[in-house]
C-alpha cells in the first residue's frame, strides 16, 4: 500500500469539513432552537401556529433535499447570489441548511424539557419575587438542561453523521473524498472513513457522560 | 386596625364560580385556620393573595394600602406585582423547593436577587453575609442546622417543608401563607412540620393556614373560617367553629371527618 500515507491524510483534511460544519451548526442552531421553541410556545396564537408549521414541514422533508433547495433557490429564483460563489458558497448554503434544520429539532426538544418542569417551580420563584427572567434563568434552566441532555445527545451524534448529505451538493467531504477513490478501484478508504466517524462520535459520547455525570448531583421531579 | 382586608373576592374559572364573595379581616399576629372540604375554592383562595390568579372582582389592602382591585388596571401594573408579592409568603402543599441548589441556597437565592438588582454595589459583601447568616438562623429555628449544605432530594418531606418554609420567611413576608403543608407527607412526618408552624404562632407570625388537622387548626389558630363552594359559611374563634358549630353545613363536614379520624 504505497498510497495509504497520502490517502490517510487526504482523508483527514476533508474530515475538517465534516467538523466545520458540525460545529457551526451547532453554534447556531442551539440558540436559534430556543427561540423557536418559544416562538411554538407563544401565547399569541398566530405566532405559535406559523412556528409549528414550519417545524413541521422542515421535520417532515428530509435534510438532504433541505440542501439541495436551500442552495439552487436563490438562481433559479433570480434572486442574486446570497451564498457568494465557489466552494465558499456551497459550504455557507449547506450550514443554513443544517442550521435551519437542526434548530427547529432542537426546538422540540426544548419545549418538551420546558414543559416538563413542574409549575410549581415557576409559582415558587414568582412568589418569592422573582422576575419571568431570573426565573427562567436561575431556576429552570438548569432542570431543562439536565432534562434534555439524553436526547440532546442523540441529537448531537446524528449530526455528526449527517454532515456528509453535504455531499449531494458536491462539498467534499469525507465520503466524497473516499469515494474519488473507490471510482479508481480502491475500496479501503471509503470503509475506512467510519472510523473517523466512530472516533469523533466516541470523543462525543464520552464528553456528553461526564456532563451528565456533572449534572447528577440534583435530582428533577 | 386589620393588617390584611379582603373585599369580596370573586373568582370563576370559566362556567364555574370557585370563590363567591369572599371577606374577610386578619389583625397582626394572628393565625387564621381555613377549612373546608376539597373543592370549596382554599387553594384559589390563597393563590389569589399571593397574585397567582387574578380576581374577577373585589380588593385586596395591606395596611390600608390597596394592593388590588378588580375595577383599578392601576393596581394591576405587572411591574408592581413583584414588589406587592412580597407581602405573603407562601408554602406550598408540594415544597417545590429548587432541586438544584443546596438547603441554604434555596433560602437565600431569592434575597440575593432582589439586593443585587437594588444595585447596591458597596455595601453587597456586608449584605450577602447577612441574608447568609440570616438564613442559617432561620434554618436552625427550623430544626435543620448541619443540613445547610444538603440538596432537596436528600432530604425526607418533612424537612424539605421546613426549609419552604424558611425560604418563604427569609424575605419577611407580612402574612405567610400555608395550602395544606402536611398533606403531601406521612403520618409520622406532619409532627415535625406542625409544630414549627406552632412556634411561628407563638411568636405571633401573621398566617393563614389551610389545613385538614382539625386538632391542628382547634390549637393553632384564633380564627376559623369553614369555606364551602367558594363562601365563607362561618368565621370564628376555633371553640366555637370547630368544636360547637352553628351551622349545619359546617356540623356535616366536621362529623366526615370525626369518622374519618
Ligand atoms: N386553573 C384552574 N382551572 C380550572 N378550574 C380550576 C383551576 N383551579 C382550580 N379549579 C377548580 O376550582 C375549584 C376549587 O379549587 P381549589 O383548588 O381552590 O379547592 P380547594 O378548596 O383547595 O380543594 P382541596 O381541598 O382539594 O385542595 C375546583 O373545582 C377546581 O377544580
Ligand atoms: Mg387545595
Amino acid at each position: 500500500m504505497t498510497n495509504f500515507s497520502t490517502i490517510i491524510p487526504r482523508l483527514f483534511e476533508s474530515f475538517q469539513l465534516n467538523i466545520q460544519l458540525f460545529f457551526l451548526t451547532l453554534l447556531f442552531s442551539l440558540p436559534l432552537g430556543l427561540f423557536i421553541a418559544f416562538g411554538s410556545m407563544s401565547r399569541f396564537k398566530p405566532v405559535a401556529w406559523l412556528t409549528k408549521t414550519f417545524v413541521w414541514i422542515i421535520r417532515g422533508t428530509p435534510l438532504m433535499l433541505q440542501v439541495i433547495i436551500i442552495f439552487f433557490a436563490p438562481g433559479l429564483l433570480d434572486m442574486g447570489a446570497p451564498w457568494g460563489s465557489g466552494s465558499s458558497a456551497r459550504f455557507t448554503a449547506a450550514t443554513v441548511a443544517f442550521v435551519i434544520n437542526y434548530a427547529c429539532y432542537f426546538s422540540e426538544i426544548y419545549r418538551g424539557g420546558i414543559q416538563g418542569i413542574p409549575k410549581g417551580q415557576v409559582e415558587a420563584g414568582q412568589v418569592l419575587g422573582m422576575t419571568k427572567g431570573q426565573i427562567f434563568f436561575r431556576v429552570t434552566l438548569l432542570q431543562v438542561i439536565k432534562r434534555i441532555l439524553p436526547a440532546m445527545s442523540n441529537e448531537v451524534i446524528t449530526l455528526v453523521k449527517d454532515t456528509s448529505l453535504a455531499r449531494i451538493i458536491s462539498i467534499k467531504e469525507i465520503i466524497m473524498m473516499a469515494q474519488e477513490y473507490t471510482a479508481q478501484g480502491l475500496i479501503w478508504p471509503l470503509f475506512s472513513t467510519g472510523i473517523f466517524f466512530l472516533a469523533f462520535i466516541g470523543i462525543l459520547t464520552v464528553l456528553f457522560g461526564r456532563l451528565e455525570k456533572k449534572l447528577d448531583y440534583f435530582k428533577v421531579l | 386596625m386589620a393588617l390584611l382586608e379582603v373585599i369580596s373576592i370573586e373568582k370563576s374559572f370559566g362556567q364555574t364560580r370557585v370563590l363567591d364573595g369572599i371577606s374577610f379581616t386578619l389583625d397582626k399576629g394572628r393565625a387564621l385556620a381555613i377549612i373546608g372540604s376539597s373543592g370549596s375554592g382554599k387553594t384559589t383562595l390563597l393563590r389569589c393573595l399571593n397574585f397567582l390568579e387574578k380576581p374577577d372582582r373585589g380588593r385586596i389592602l395591606v395596611n390600608d394600602e390597596l394592593l388590588f382591585d378588580a375595577e383599578d388596571a392601576l393596581t394591576q401594573r405587572e411591574s408592581d406585582i413583584r414588589r406587592k408579592r412580597l407581602n405573603f409568603g407562601l408554602v406550598f402543599q408540594a415544597f417545590n423547593l429548587f432541586p438544584q441548589y443546596t438547603v441554604l441556597k434555596n433560602v437565600t437565592l431569592a434575597g440575593e436577587l432582589l439586593l443585587r438588582e437594588r444595585g447596591k454595589k458597596q455595601a453587597d459583601a456586608a449584605d450577602g453575609k447577612q441574608i447568609q447568616d440570616e438564613a442559617r438562623a432561620l434554618l436552625a429555628q427550623m430544626g435543620l442546622t448541619g443540613k445547610e449544605g444538603a440538596y432537596p432530594h436528600q432530604l425526607s418531606g418533612g424537612q424539605q417543608q421546613r426549609v419552604a418554609i424558611a425560604r418563604a420567611l427569609a424575605l419577611k413576608p407580612k402574612i405567610l401563607c400555608f395550602d395544606e403543608p402536611t398533606s403531601a407527607l406521612d403520618p409520622e412526618l406532619t409532627g415535625e412540620v406542625l409544630r414549627v408552624v406552632r412556634s411561628l404562632a407563638e411568636k405571633k407570625m401573621t398566617m393563614i393556614i389551610v389545613t385538614h388537622e382539625m386538632a391542628f387548626a382547634r390549637d393553632v389558630a384564633d380564627e376559623v373560617i369553614f369555606m364551602d363552594e367558594g363562601m365563607i359559611v362561618e368565621q370564628g374563634p376555633p371553640q366555637s367553629v370547630i368544636s360547637n358549630p352553628r351551622e349545619e353545613r359546617t356540623r356535616q363536614f366536621l362529623a366526615r371527618f370525626s369518622s374519618e379520624a
